[in-house]
């Protein structure tokens, strides 16, 4: 906080303010070009008091036609998972496409997906933390709500996916009647564990972020309750029912400096341990596979394969979610300006290769590790299309459907005009997330549909039931995001205060350090 | 810039040093009957503190520091925000919390390796592809997890404890001009509990650091 001032910056956007209902690909101010002025983290110069009553807002006011509306379809979808879900256990596994040979297919196809869009919420919140990449406060609060509901999403399928669900139970190491324990020389048991906590630290660190905020939201709904008192109007129930509910959960935060002390190292603490963790967390996904001895699974190259995949897979989902919400929120493109998106397409461009190379690094290995099991995977099963080998992969359209998708969409943003614009990004961030699923599909299904003899050759096809429940998972989510849009503060509006200008103890044109005034203090100045 | 401090109402000095660890049980324990406060308003109600109000944060910092220099000891600034350096403005300690961290990562490490011991290794030994019932190499994964959900729990609720929280009731929550802190007010509140505390002085003193409004915090609203 000491070498720079923003203010000129600053200053150059409220020259120079973005035409109003433009889509503002220029001159809004955050696209600084000169390296050594950094962007405005907030834009139009807002004040302190500004932000909260931009982001408490949200949560306040009644929603839009199109928060209505799109929640009515998404909770709709999410009915329909219900219902998928209760005649899938009724019935039985076989409801699924599942066969003899192919006994993974969309279940854990959906729950790798899931899971990996759930990577990166703990990504911005705790390695960009650690990084101390201050752009992360437009978008680590949602992100991490987004990992939380992708994780929910998660859980269900291999929940499910056990056919028998009564029994689910036997996965976790609860003393029983029957004196049998799980496993634990098994990764699918590694998995449950890296899962639940990977599910439960999110919650805590999300929830930890939210302390202040809620606090914030609480003395604001307090006031409201005290000023229609002294009016002599009615207390709204909205207001009663806010000051209550986040009263309770601000657990008492009062916004002490000492407080905020300990508060900030927790963070830092918490951000410390998330990142391993979330590094963790894939990589045990992919002992699921890579410990087994399947061509096409077993690869060494897996952990940082699928942390790689997870992170392209949950950026592209924060900008597939976040780019609309900035268009229909009022004011939100002060928050979350362009540059915010740019550095986030980089991301995507950095990852989309280093997933590519992967990809190509995958093939590499099958050829010159000269097992032809392994190779016949990747060439026939995978890459060859029908129409140029006999032998040729049917699920070729998948795999060119996944290098399409995650290794050449996201090049573009190697052109500044192309990642500063925000239809684009969205554009290229929903190829990357169908890019993502068939990523998973092309490995788990293509490995398995064809075993070492041919006989045992089967297809694998979705029925409806694989869709639905797909489909209303994706309904699940979208609820869930939708109810914490209108309902808690989606910005961390704690954070966004303390990197604006403003915030600065130093003053605006006080370029000394902390330091130097603790040691000038004496003197008293 | 700012204006002139308005009076803050009268304190009397009534009792004695006060007993810090059992006003602190009591806040928690209604049953235990809170020590007698040190001063009263002259309406009878016991005071909580003398808070006072700045414009900008580099004034709250620099207020900060004078009083920290006077030698207060239980006082505190109020920001929706952490403010970067108040803590060495304020003098506050290194705080503990990294060690009941690594205390409670610790913890469930060893918890996570023993449980699997035993379960695998000793109670329920499974033969596997030949390989060894209680090897530890297999074991990683899951230490590693219990070890970073023990810690990442020891981290809030010990961030929580050091803070006395979580405590739903406290004198400047139940004042009305402490609603706005949460948006944008800044303040600074020194309790009547210090031993430095006089009405006069700590209100001359936070007068001279710049403050643009006094007010006197009654225990209890």
């Amino acid at each position: 906080m000491t070498t720079f001032n923003p203010d000129e910056a600053t200053a150059r956007g409220i020259a120079s303010p973005r035409p109003a209902g433009g889509s503002g690909t220029l001159g809004d101010g955050s696209l600084v070009e000169d390296p050594a002025a950094r962007p405005p983290m907030v834009l139009r110069n807002r004040s302190i008091s500004e932000i909260t009553e931009i982001v408490c807002g949200y949560a306040e006011k009644p929603p839009g036609f199109w928060w209505i509306g799109l929640f009515l379809m998404a909770s709709s979808l999410m009915g329909l998972l219900g219902l998928f879900i209760g005649y899938f256990l009724i019935t039985g596994v076989g409801t699924w496409g599942l066969n003899n040979q192919v006994n993974w297919a969309w279940d854990i196809t959906n729950f790798v997906f899931w899971i990996g869009i759930g990577h990166a919420g703990t990504l911005i919140s705790a390695i960009l933390c650690l990084l101390k990449q201050k752009w992360r406060t437009a978008v680590n609060r949602s992100a991490e709500a987004m990992t939380i509901f992708a994780v929910m999403c998660a859980g269900i399928f291999p929940a499910i996916h056990v056919g028998r669900i009564w029994f689910i139970w036997m996965v976790f190491p609860i003393p029983n009647y029957n004196w049998i324990w799980p496993n634990f020389q098994s990764p699918l048991l590694w998995d449950v564990f890296a899962v639940s906590t990977y599910a439960t630290v999110s919650v805590l660190f999300w929830f930890m972020g939210l302390i202040p905020d809620f606090a914030t939201m609480r003395d604001r709904a307090q006031g409201r309750m005290l000023t229609s008192k002294a009016n002599g109007r009615r207390i709204r129930i909205p207001d009663f029912l806010r000051s209550y509910i986040f009263g309770l959960l601000a657990l008492g935060w009062r916004n002490s400096s000492r407080h905020w002390h300990r508060y900030e190292l927790a963070y830092l603490l918490l951000a410390g341990l998330s990142t391993p963790l979330v590094l963790s967390v894939h990589s045990i996904v992919s002992f699921d596979f890579a410990t087994s001895v399947l061509p096409g699974w077993h690869t060494t190259i897996f952990p940082p394969y699928f942390v790689a995949g997870a992170v392209f897979g949950g950026f592209a989902m924060v900008l597939l979610l976040l780019v609309p919400l900035r268009e229909l929120l009022p004011n939100m493109k002060d928050l979350l300006t362009l540059r915010h998106l740019e550095n986030m397409a980089k991301i995507l461009l950095l990852t989309g290769m280093m997933v590519g190379f992967a990809y190509a690094m995958e093939f590499f290995i099958a050829w010159y590790g000269a097992n032809e099991f392994e190779f016949y995977a990747f060439a026939y099963n995978r890459v060859l299309p029908t129409w140029i080998s006999d032998n040729g992969a049917p699920y070729w359209w998948a795999y060119w459907a996944m290098i399409s998708c995650n290794v050449i969409s996201p090049q573009i943003f190697w052109f500044k005009k192309l990642r500063q614009n925000p239809l684009a990004i969205w554009i290229v961030a929903l190829f990357v997330t169908i890019g993502m699923w068939f990523e998973r599909f092309v490995i788990i299904v293509t490995s398995l549909h064809r075993a070492f003899l041919p006989g045992e050759w089967h297809m694998f096809f979705p029925t409806w039931v694989d869709i639905g429940i797909f489909v209303g998972s994706i309904g699940m989510f979208m609820t869930l995001f939708l109810l914490f849009v209108r309902f808690m503060p989606i910005f961390p509006i704690a954070e966004l205060k303390a990197v604006i200008p403003q915030a600065d103890p130093h003053g605006h044109d006080d370029h000394g350090d902390a330091n130097d005034d603790k040691d000038k203090s004496g003197e008293g100045h | 810039m700012s204006d002139a401090p308005a009076e803050v109402g009268k304190a009397l000095e009534s009792g004695r040093e006060p007993n810090r660890v059992k006003r602190l049980i009591s806040s928690y324990a209604p049953f235990i009957q809170s020590p007698p406060p040190r001063f009263r308003t002259e309406s009878g109600a016991a005071v909580h503190g003398m808070m006072a109000e700045y414009a900008t944060v580099p004034e709250i910092y620099h207020a900060a520091e004078k009083i920290r220099d006077a030698g207060y000891r239980d006082w505190d600034v109020f920001a929706s925000f952490p403010i970067h350096g108040i803590d060495e403005a304020m003098g506050v300690k290194r705080t503990i919390l990294p060690l009941i961290v690594a205390g409670g990562g610790f913890t469930g490490a060893i918890l996570g390796y023993l449980m699997q011991w035993f379960i695998s290794g000793y109670d329920y030994p499974l033969m596997k592809q030949g390989k060894p019932y209680a090897a530890w190499e297999p074991f990683l994964p899951v230490t590693f997890e219990m070890g970073v959900l023990f810690a990442a729990f020891s981290a809030l609720i010990g961030m929580l404890a050091l803070n006395g929280l979580p405590r739903w009731n406290h004198p400047l929550l139940a004042t009305k001009s402490f609603l706005k802190v949460s948006d944008d007010k800044l303040v600074i509140c020194i309790e009547s509990v210090d031993p430095q505390f006089h009405p006069e002085r700590t209100r001359d003193l936070l007068r001279d650091t710049g403050a643009t409004k006094l007010e006197l915090i009654e225990e209890d609203g």
